[in-house]
């Protein structure tokens, strides 16, 4: 489902990232360990199509991302990967209804409105379609953030670091949700992180 | 935003009441040229005599005997095909009274629409909007006053009362704002007083129609004489600078003045109007900056967006469309107000010089002016456009 080989990656000549090959299958759950500056965020950003390796490849779901041109990708991750970011950023002149309808369209689905609201009463969050995100709470927004990242029943769910910022029981709660949500629409999830706590919880692991 | 907005809006609003305004200055002034060649009056102003005697929104330059003008209301005159005297200096209400001859109403191709022309000394005919304005209808009586400024004071209360006999069709033209009757009654109008002396001549004169002013006394004198030519020969255009060497009178051509009068005012209308472009061009810099800057704001969402499936081209295309449709929404509000200026202006032009404008009256040109609009709009949207274009996600997402 999510496969890499020999992933290169270098912000300047003199000191290239090299990433272990990773292999998850179809609806599994992978937690991705290391420690800050070892690449993290640049092996989440390269899963994710947002840059390009210098040498290696990227497939997810049979397609390789480094041999689709640069609109061409950016659909198929509209589609097929969705990505919680560290920090929850949306469209601010947007509601979160729209927000979510917004991700739909540009990945080129039909806005459905019905399953927005569905997605939302989901996660707790069925009573703030119309309110602006700014107006939510940190906890609140990191779900919208994950409603985003299902809306298009991706593929693969990436998530950066969506615990660092949450007290214990927080972070179980968000995790069994990313678990939960990716479960249900049969995805493979892969949660980069730098946080111990999270070891116990995943049995597929990758050190970096 | 607003600010750009608000300066975008003026600048438009400014060339379009430019436009309309021009049009319709242009368009009053060619209305009523009327196909008169030349004018003779009084020495003073060319400009004022033409002002005067054909818009009739100046006084008269003075009075020329009958003496003085005869040669030229003789109808076996060579060179002349039609010539109007015009008596001017009183007016009712605000209108002008104007004693002249049935050669006028051809002139202005002026119909009676109800009742007929003047005939008799102290019969009139009115213009439409006289008649519509002031209320007045056949069978009126009304005392002219004194100038042409509503003053009760300089009613003539002693002279004997005018009579509206007719009523013109309305025509678009300045003959829909006079008073019109014929020479002799201005003259009664002034010499009322002596009414009562000179009892046979003046009441004898009311009954019949009017002499000839040929066969008028030398000594009385009328304002002005408006000239068709028979045929636009050298000796016909000779004829004004000849009158303006040999005579104690002035001879003015209308289109000679009117395009000097027109090339001047050309001077400010141009100025005012690249002003408006000025305007238009630093509020298209403006939404530039504005544009450029909200990117750095917004950077964060457009790499969102691509995240979200959106395509660098999908970008460009959002931010263009940003500035066009301020663009648009400017242009809008511009001409809203420029519409809205030019009615309230056409409001008080009308009371001061009782011509028709109208803030109603859009313009091919302003749609000329959208185009523009719209070119500035993408001019000032394009850099921005190809910045967020550009947006680096990676490293823009990774900055947070």
């Amino acid at each position: 489902m999510l496969k890499t080989k020999d992933l290169q990656y270098s912000y300047d000549s003199s000191n290239a990232l090299r990433f272990p090959d990773i292999n998850c299958d179809k609806g599994a759950h992978w937690l991705l360990i290391g420690q800050s500056g070892c690449g993290k965020t640049t092996l989440l950003h390269l899963l994710g199509g947002l840059l390009t390796p210098n040498s290696g490849s990227v497939t997810i779901a049979n397609t390789n991302l480094n041999a689709l041109g640069s609109s061409k990708l950016d659909q198929f991750r509209g589609k097929n990967i969705g990505i919680i970011f560290q920090k929850s950023h949306f469209v601010k002149a947007l509601t979160v209804g729209e927000n979510l309808g917004l991700a739909q369209q540009l990945a080129g689905e039909k806005i459905d409105k019905a399953r927005t609201q569905a997605l939302l009463d989901r996660l707790n969050l069925g009573h703030k379609f119309n309110s602006k995100p700014s107006s939510l709470s940190q906890g609140e927004q990191q779900r919208v953030a994950i409603a985003r990242a299902l809306i298009n029943k991706p593929a693969v769910i990436l998530a950066d670091e969506p615990t660092s910022a949450l007290d214990d029981t927080n972070t179980d709660e968000v995790i069994k949700l990313l678990e939960e949500a990716a479960a249900e629409v049969n995805a493979t999830l892969l949660v980069v992180t730098h946080d111990n706590r999270l070891k116990e919880r995943f049995k597929n692991q990758i050190q970096l | 935003m607003t600010l750009s907005l608000v300066l975008f809006a003026l600048g438009v609003g400014l060339i379009s009441l430019l436009l309309v305004l021009n049009k319709q200055l242009q368009d009053n002034f060619d209305k009523n040229l009327a196909g008169i060649d030349l004018i003779i009056g009084a020495k003073g102003s060319p400009l004022q005599m033409i002002l005067c005697s054909m818009y009739h929104i100046d006084n008269p330059t003075g009075n020329v005997s009958i003496k003085e003008i005869k040669p030229f209301l003789n109808p076996k005159h060579p060179l002349i095909e039609k010539a109007v005297p015009m008596s001017m200096g009183d007016s009712h209400k605000g209108y002008r009274i104007v004693g002249t001859n049935h050669d006028l109403l051809e002139f202005y191709n002026a119909k009676v629409g109800e009742g007929s022309a003047w005939s008799k000394t102290m019969e009139v005919t009115i213009g439409a909007v006289v008649a519509n304005e002031l209320n007045m209808k056949i069978g009126d009586t009304f005392k002219s006053s004194h100038g042409l400024v509503r003053d009760d004071n300089l009613v003539h209360d002693d002279s004997e009362d005018l009579k509206v006999v007719g009523v013109l069709q309305p025509t678009g033209s300045v003959i829909d704002q006079l008073i019109l009757t014929n020479t002799q009654s201005i003259w009664a109008v002034h010499e009322g007083h002596a009414h009562d002396m000179e009892n046979d001549s003046l009441a004898h004169n009311h009954s019949d129609a009017p002499k000839s002013l040929l066969e008028e006394d030398e000594t009385k004198e009328i304002t002005s004489v408006l000239i068709k030519f028979k045929g636009h020969n050298y000796q016909a255009l000779n004829m004004g600078r000849s009158i303006n060497e040999n005579t104690d009178m002035q001879a003015a051509t209308p289109a000679i003045e009117l395009n000097r009068l027109h090339s001047q005012m050309d001077i400010g209308t141009k100025a005012l109007n690249m002003l408006a472009w000025i305007i238009v061009f630093v509020s298209g810099l403006s939404v530039f900056i504005s544009l450029f800057s909200s990117l750095k704001d917004r950077k964060y969402e457009l790499a969102l967006m691509r995240v979200m499936g959106a395509t660098p081209e999908k970008l460009f295309i959002l931010i263009l469309l940003e500035g066009l449709m301020l663009a648009v929404l400017g242009y809008i509000i511009g001409m809203a107000m420029g519409h809205i200026g030019m009615e309230i202006l056409a409001g008080h032009m009308r009371d001061t010089y009782r011509y028709s404008f109208s803030g109603k009256e859009f313009l091919t040109e302003e749609f000329y002016v959208l185009i523009g609009a719209l070119g500035v709009g993408l001019l000032a949207a394009i850099i921005p456009a190809f910045q967020a274009r550009n947006t680096d996600i990676s490293e823009t997402l990774s900055k947070g």
